[in-house]
C-alpha cells in the first residue's frame, strides 16, 4: 500500500491566451481522504478538474496520480480516455452529462465498456454468443444494480435518464462514475440544486465511498455545509491562486479564505460562514 | 507569369460568385445552425429568373444595356428573395424546434423540389444567352500572352465588393445586423429581449437569397449559359467555401469563395480539368485535419 | 381526426364577417405571393426558337390557374382554420406510438415472412420483382448507413462513396481474376471497409456540420475519380460484362450444365431475378442481425452512447477515436456488399449510378424510418420507393412529387415513422424510449 498522496499537484498553470486561469497550483490530495476544492466563481475550479482529468492539456506543471500499488501516471501527458481508463480517474460534470435516451441501467452498462470490450473479443467473441462474454455481462449488470441501489434510483433503472429529475439525475452520475471502478473520483458541484436533507444524504454517501471502498475523492463544492462536514483537506482557490490549504477548522478561519469570499472588513470576519448555515 | 496573372483574374471573378453564394449558408447556418442545402437550388433560380427578365425587357423593346441590367438586378434579386423566404415558412420554420437532422432532410427534399419544378417549368434543356456585356481591357503582353481583364469580370468584382461592404454595414451598425447577431448568439435570450426571431430569421434567408440572385445573373453574364442543374454543384462548392472560411463567419465566406476559386482555376489552368473538383474537396479536407474550425472560424473550446 | 368545436362567431354575424374578411385577407396574400413565384418562371416559357437563340412563349393560363389555387387554397384554409381547431399532434401520436410499440415484433415478422414469400406471389410478374429487388437494396443501404447516423450519430452525406467502392472493386475483382460470386463480396466488403477507414481519419475531430461537407466531398470525390480515371475504371462508359451470378456454380442458362437443367426444370430467366432477390434478401437479413447483435454489445452501446454525448464517453475511458472509426468501416463494409450485389446484378456500373442523389436518398430513408430503428428504415424504404414506382406514369412530375412528399413527411414526423428507441438491456421491463429525449445526429456541439 503506497503511503504517496493519490494525486500531487505540482506547480500547475493553465493559460488561454491571454487568461491565466490557474496559476502555480501545488497541493496534494490524500489517499482514501475527501480533499475539497472551494473558491469564488471564476476561480479556476474547474479547470483544474479539466487538467486533472485530460480535458485541457496544462501549460506548465505535472500531475502525477499514484495507485496504491505503487504504479505512478503523468495525467498531463495521457489523453482523457487513457486518464479513465488506465489511471483510473472518474468525473462528473458541472452541467450533468447523462446518456438522455438511453436508461439509467444503459447509463451504467457503457460505463463498464473497457471490461466488457475486453471479454466480448472485441465484439468478435461476443457476436458468436462465447458464454464467458455472457457472464461478464451478468457481473456489469449486478455491479450497475448495486450502485443503482446506493443511489436509490433502481425503481427506475428501465427509464430514459433524461425524464429523471435534476437530483436524480446528479445521483446517476455519481453512480455511473463508480462503475469505473475509479482510483480518483472527481466530482464537480455534487451538492448543486439539493435541499437540506439531500445534502445530508449525500454526505453519508460520499463518506460510505470512502471508508467502504477506499476510493479517494475529490470535490468542487459551493454548499460549505457540506464542504466543512465530511472534507479531510480543503484546498482554497481566489483568482487561480492557492491561498489556503489545510484542514477545515484552520481554514474555516483563516482571515485571507474569509476575504476572498466576502472582501469585508476584519471586524465582520470572525463569524465563521459555516455556521450561519 | 502572363498566363499565371490571367488565371489569377479569372479565379478571383469565379471566387466571388462563389462567394456570393457561401454567404447565404454561413449566416443561415450562424443563426439556426442549418445547413441549407436549397440554397444552391435558390442560386439557379435566380440565374434563370434574370435569365427570363431579359429575354422580356428585349421583348418589349428596352435593348439598351445598363438600364436592363439594372432592372433585371432588381427584378431577380426581389423575386428570389421571394423564394428564398418561401422556402424557409414552409419547409424550415415549422421544423425550428425539431431535432438537427430534420431541417437537413426538408432542405433536401427542398432543393428536389426546386429543380424539377425549374425543369419541368422551363424544360430541361440548357438555356443560353448571347453575351450581353462585350469587351474589356488588355492589361499587358508578354510571352505571346495578353492578360485580359474583361468588363463583365470588372463588373463582378465590384459588384461584390460593394454588396460585401453594405452587408457588413448592415450587421455591424444597423438594428437588424444587431438583432441578427443577437439570434445567432443565443436565440432564445434574443427572443426573451423582445427581438422578432422569427422576422429576423426569414430576413437572413431573403438576404441570403438576395445576395444568390446577384451570384445568378453574374454566372449568367459570365458564362453565357444556364440549366437546371447548375444549383447543386455551386451550392456544394459554395458550401464548401464557407467551411472552409469558417462557418459562421462572413469574411470566411468571402475568402472561403475567392480561395476556392482559385484553387479551382489554378488546377484547371496547371494540371487537370477534369480534377478540378476533387482539387477543391481535398483542400478543404487538409485544411480541416489542422484547423476543424476552418479558417477565420471560432475555435472551439468546448465547456466540458 | 379534427374535433369540429364551432366557434362562437357562428352566432355573431359580425363575428362571421370578421372572419371571412380576416381570410380574404390571407387569401389576397397569397395570391400575390403565388403571382411573385410564378409569374416569370411559370408565365413565361423560354424556348429554342428557330435560329437557335431562345424565344419567350405566354403561359399566362397557367399562371392564372396558379394563382386562382393559391387564393382559393388559402382562403379555404383560413376558413377551415377558423372553424375548427385542430388539435396538435399529440392526440393522434400516442395512440400511433403505443400500438406501434406493442404490434412490433409480430408486425416485424409479418413483414419478414411477406419478404420471404414475395417471389412467389409474384413470380409471373418480373416488373415488380425487380422492384423488390431494388427496395430490398436500398433496405440493406439504409441499415448500412443506419449504423453510422442512427446509431452513432455520424452525420454522413457521402455513403454512395462505399456503395460505388464495393461495386467497382467487386467488378474489378470478378472480371480480372475470375473468382466466384462468394470470394468477390466480402473482398468488395474489405475494400469498402478500406474506404471507410480512409475517410473516417481526416474526419475525427470534426463537428457534425463540418463532417457532413467532408463526407459529402468525399463522396464526390470517389465519384469523380471514377468518372476520370480511364484506365481503370473505364471512366464515363464504366465497366460492362461482369459476371452474372449463378446458383453455386450452376449457370442461370438453358445449358445441359444450367440450374434449370440440373433441377429438372424448364428454363425461364425468372429463376435468376428469382435468385438475386433471396440473395439481397439474405444478404439484409444478416445485416439487420448483425446490427441488432452489435446493439447489445459494448461497441454498439458505445456508438449510441457516443451520439449521446461524445464528452461523457471520454470521461469514462471510451477511446471515442476507435469508436468512430469502426463505426465508419461497418456502414461503409455493409454498403460496399450491397454494392457487389448491384454490380452483379446489373452487369453493368457507371459512375451515373452513384451520384449525391443516392446518398441523399439513403439519408432520408434512414432519417424518415427513424433514427437507429431497423424496422423504419424498412418501412421508409418501402414508402419511398414503392411510391415512386407507383407514380411512374407521372414522369417528370414523380421526382417534384418525391421532394415535396419527403418535406411533408419531415415536418408531419420529424422524428420519423418509428419514433421511439427500444433500449438494449433492461433491469425489469424493456420500455421503449419516445424520440424526443434520444439525441439525433447533431450538427452542433452543446454549449
Amino acid at each position: 500500500m503506497s503511503a504517496a498522496p493519490v494525486l500531487k499537484v505540482e506547480h500547475l498553470t493553465m493559460r488561454f491566451g491571454g487568461l491565466t486561469a490557474v496559476s502555480e497550483l501545488s497541493f496534494d490530495a490524500g489517499r482514501r481522504e475527501i480533499t475539497a476544492l472551494i473558491g469564488p466563481n471564476g476561480a479556476g475550479k474547474t479547470t483544474l478538474f479539466n487538467c486533472i482529468t485530460g480535458f485541457y492539456k496544462p501549460t506548465v506543471g505535472r500531475l502525477l496520480l499514484t495507485h496504491s500499488d505503487g504504479e505512478t501516471f503523468l495525467l498531463e501527458r495521457l489523453p482523457e480516455f487513457r486518464i479513465a481508463k488506465e489511471a483510473r480517474v472518474a468525473r462528473t460534470f458541472q452541467n450533468v452529462r447523462l446518456f438522455a435516451g438511453m436508461t439509467l441501467l444503459e447509463n451504467l452498462i457503457v460505463a463498464q465498456h473497457n471490461k466488457l470490450m475486453a471479454a466480448s473479443g472485441f465484439t468478435v467473441l461476443g457476436l458468436l454468443g462465447s458464454p464467458s462474454y455472457a457472464r461478464t455481462e451478468r457481473s456489469a449488470i449486478d455491479k450497475a444494480r448495486y450502485w443503482l441501489d446506493r443511489v436509490g434510483l433502481t425503481d427506475r433503472a428501465d427509464d430514459p435518464a433524461g425524464a429523471l429529475p435534476y437530483g436524480a439525475q446528479r445521483r446517476l452520475e455519481v453512480a455511473r462514475a463508480m462503475c469505473t471502478d475509479p482510483v480518483l473520483l472527481c466530482l464537480d458541484e455534487p451538492a448543486a440544486g439539493l435541499n437540506n436533507r439531500e445534502s445530508a444524504e449525500l454526505n453519508g454517501f460520499l463518506r460510505a465511498i470512502r471508508d467502504e471502498h477506499g476510493i479517494s475523492i475529490l470535490l468542487i463544492e459551493h454548499d460549505m455545509g457540506v464542504v466543512m462536514e465530511i472534507s479531510d483537506r480543503i484546498v482554497v482557490l481566489d483568482y487561480g491562486i492557492k491561498i489556503a490549504d489545510g484542514a477545515p477548522a484552520e481554514v474555516r478561519n483563516d482571515p485571507s479564505v474569509i476575504a476572498a469570499y466576502l472582501g469585508v472588513s476584519d471586524e465582520e470576519a470572525l463569524t465563521p460562514q459555516a455556521e450561519r448555515m | 507569369m502572363e498566363y499565371f496573372v490571367q488565371q489569377l483574374i479569372n479565379g478571383i471573378t469565379l471566387g466571388s460568385i462563389y462567394g456570393l453564394i457561401a454567404i447565404g449558408y454561413t449566416m443561415v447556418y450562424g443563426i439556426i445552425g442549418m445547413i441549407n442545402f436549397a440554397h444552391g437550388d435558390i442560386f439557379m433560380v435566380g440565374a434563370f429568373l434574370s435569365l427570363i427578365a431579359f429575354l422580356v425587357l428585349v421583348a418589349f423593346g428596352i435593348t439598351a444595356v445598363p438600364l436592363a441590367l439594372l432592372i433585371v438586378l432588381l427584378v431577380s434579386m426581389a423575386l428570389t428573395a421571394l423564394y428564398g423566404w418561401t422556402v424557409e415558412r414552409i419547409a424550415y420554420r415549422p421544423l425550428r424546434h425539431s431535432f438537427r437532422l430534420a431541417p437537413l432532410i426538408s432542405a433536401i427534399g427542398m432543393s428536389i423540389v426546386l429543380q424539377n419544378y425549374v425543369q419541368i417549368a422551363q424544360g430541361a434543356r440548357v438555356k443560353p444567352l448571347p453575351p450581353l456585356v462585350q469587351g474589356g481591357y488588355t492589361l499587358f503582353e508578354g510571352n505571346n500572352f495578353a492578360v485580359r481583364l474583361s468588363n463583365i469580370q470588372i463588373i463582378v468584382v465590384v459588384s461584390t465588393i460593394l454588396l460585401m461592404a453594405g452587408f457588413s454595414y448592415v450587421v455591424a451598425r444597423t438594428r437588424l445586423g444587431r438583432n441578427m447577431r443577437a439570434c445567432e448568439q443565443d436565440l432564445k435570450m434574443a427572443a426573451l429581449v423582445g427581438i422578432n426571431v422569427d422576422r429576423t430569421i426569414s430576413l437572413t434567408f431573403v438576404i441570403g437569397a438576395a445576395l444568390a440572385a446577384v451570384a445568378g445573373l453574374m454566372f449568367l453574364l459570365y458564362y453565357g449559359v444556364v440549366d437546371f442543374f447548375i444549383g447543386f454543384l455551386a451550392g456544394v462548392k459554395a458550401f464548401t467555401a464557407a467551411v472552409l472560411g469558417g462557418i459562421g463567419s462572413l469574411p470566411g465566406a468571402m475568402i472561403g469563395g475567392i480561395l476556392i476559386g482559385l484553387i479551382e482555376t489554378m488546377w484547371s489552368a496547371y494540371f487537370s480539368i477534369e480534377y478540378k473538383d476533387v482539387a477543391a474537396f481535398a483542400i478543404l479536407i487538409i485544411v480541416l485535419i489542422f484547423l476543424p474550425t476552418g479558417l477565420l472560424g471560432r475555435p472551439e473550446v468546448e465547456k466540458v | 381526426m379534427s374535433d369540429p368545436s364551432p366557434t362562437p362567431s357562428a352566432d355573431h354575424p359580425a363575428g362571421e364577417r370578421d372572419d371571412l374578411l380576416a381570410a380574404l385577407k390571407e387569401a389576397v396574400v397569397a395570391a400575390a405571393i403565388a403571382f411573385g413565384l410564378f409569374a416569370l418562371l411559370i408565365g413565361i416559357r423560354t424556348e429554342q426558337g428557330p435560329s437557335g437563340a431562345l424565344v419567350i412563349v405566354t403561359r399566362f393560363g397557367a399562371l392564372a390557374g396558379f394563382v386562382a389555387a393559391a387564393f382559393v387554397g388559402r382562403f379555404i384554409f383560413a376558413i377551415a382554420r377558423h372553424r375548427f381547431t385542430v388539435p396538435a399532434n399529440f392526440i393522434v401520436l400516442p395512440a400511433i406510438r403505443k400500438s406501434a410499440a406493442a404490434f412490433s415484433p409480430y408486425f416485424a415478422l409479418a413483414l419478414l415472412i411477406f419478404a420471404l414469400l414475395v417471389p412467389i406471389l409474384f413470380y409471373r410478374n418480373n416488373y415488380l420483382l425487380d422492384l423488390a429487388i431494388l427496395i430490398v437494396t436500398y433496405i440493406m443501404l439504409g441499415f448500412g448507413l443506419n449504423i453510422v447516423v442512427g446509431l452513432a450519430g455520424l452525420l454522413d452525406l457521402g455513403y454512395v462513396a462505399f456503395y460505388a467502392v464495393g461495386a467497382y472493386s467487386y467488378a474489378l475483382i470478378a472480371q480480372d481474376f475470375g473468382l466466384s460470386f462468394w470470394v468477390c463480396l466480402p473482398l468488395a466488403g474489405i475494400f469498402a471497409a478500406f474506404a471507410g477507414l480512409l475517410l473516417g481519419f481526416p474526419v475525427l475531430r470534426l463537428r457534425g456540420d463540418y463532417l457532413a461537407i467532408v463526407t459529402l466531398g468525399f463522396g464526390e470525390i470517389i465519384r469523380l475519380v471514377l468518372l476520370n480515371w480511364q484506365n481503370l475504371t473505364g471512366g464515363p462508359n464504366g465497366i460492362s460484362g461482369i459476371p452474372r451470378p449463378s446458383f453455386f456454380g450452376l449457370p442461370f442458362n438453358s445449358s445441359a450444365h444450367g440450374f434449370a437443367a440440373t433441377f429438372g426444370l424448364h428454363y425461364s430467366p425468372t429463376h435468376r431475378v428469382v435468385f438475386l432477390y433471396y440473395l439481397i434478401l439474405a444478404l439484409a437479413l444478416v445485416t439487420n442481425w448483425v446490427t441488432l447483435r452489435l446493439r447489445r454489445l459494448p461497441i454498439g452501446r458505445a456508438w449510441e452512447a457516443l451520439r449521446e454525448d461524445e464528452i461523457a464517453c471520454r470521461a469514462l475511458g471510451i477511446n471515442t477515436t476507435t469508436t468512430k472509426l469502426t463505426a465508419f468501416a461497418m456502414g461503409a463494409m455493409f454498403g460496399g456488399f450491397a454494392g457487389a450485389f448491384f454490380a452483379t446484378r446489373q452487369s453493368f456500373i457507371s459512375p451515373e449510378s452513384f451520384t449525391f442523389s443516392e446518398s441523399a436518398l439513403v439519408l432520408a430513408i434512414v432519417v424518415l424510418g427513424g433514427m437507429g430503428s431497423q424496422l423504419g428504415v424498412v418501412l421508409a424504404a418501402t414508402v419511398m420507393l414503392g411510391g415512386f414506382e407507383l407514380f411512374r406514369e407521372f414522369d417528370q412530375y414523380r421526382m417534384l412529387v418525391f421532394g415535396a412528399a419527403m418535406v411533408a413527411i419531415v415536418i408531419y414526423r420529424p422524428r420519423g415513422l418509428v419514433a421511439t428507441r427500444t433500449p438494449s438491456v433492461s433491469l425489469r421491463q424493456r420500455k421503449d424510449i419516445p424520440a424526443d429525449i434520444v439525441r439525433g445526429a447533431r450538427t452542433e456541439s452543446p454549449a
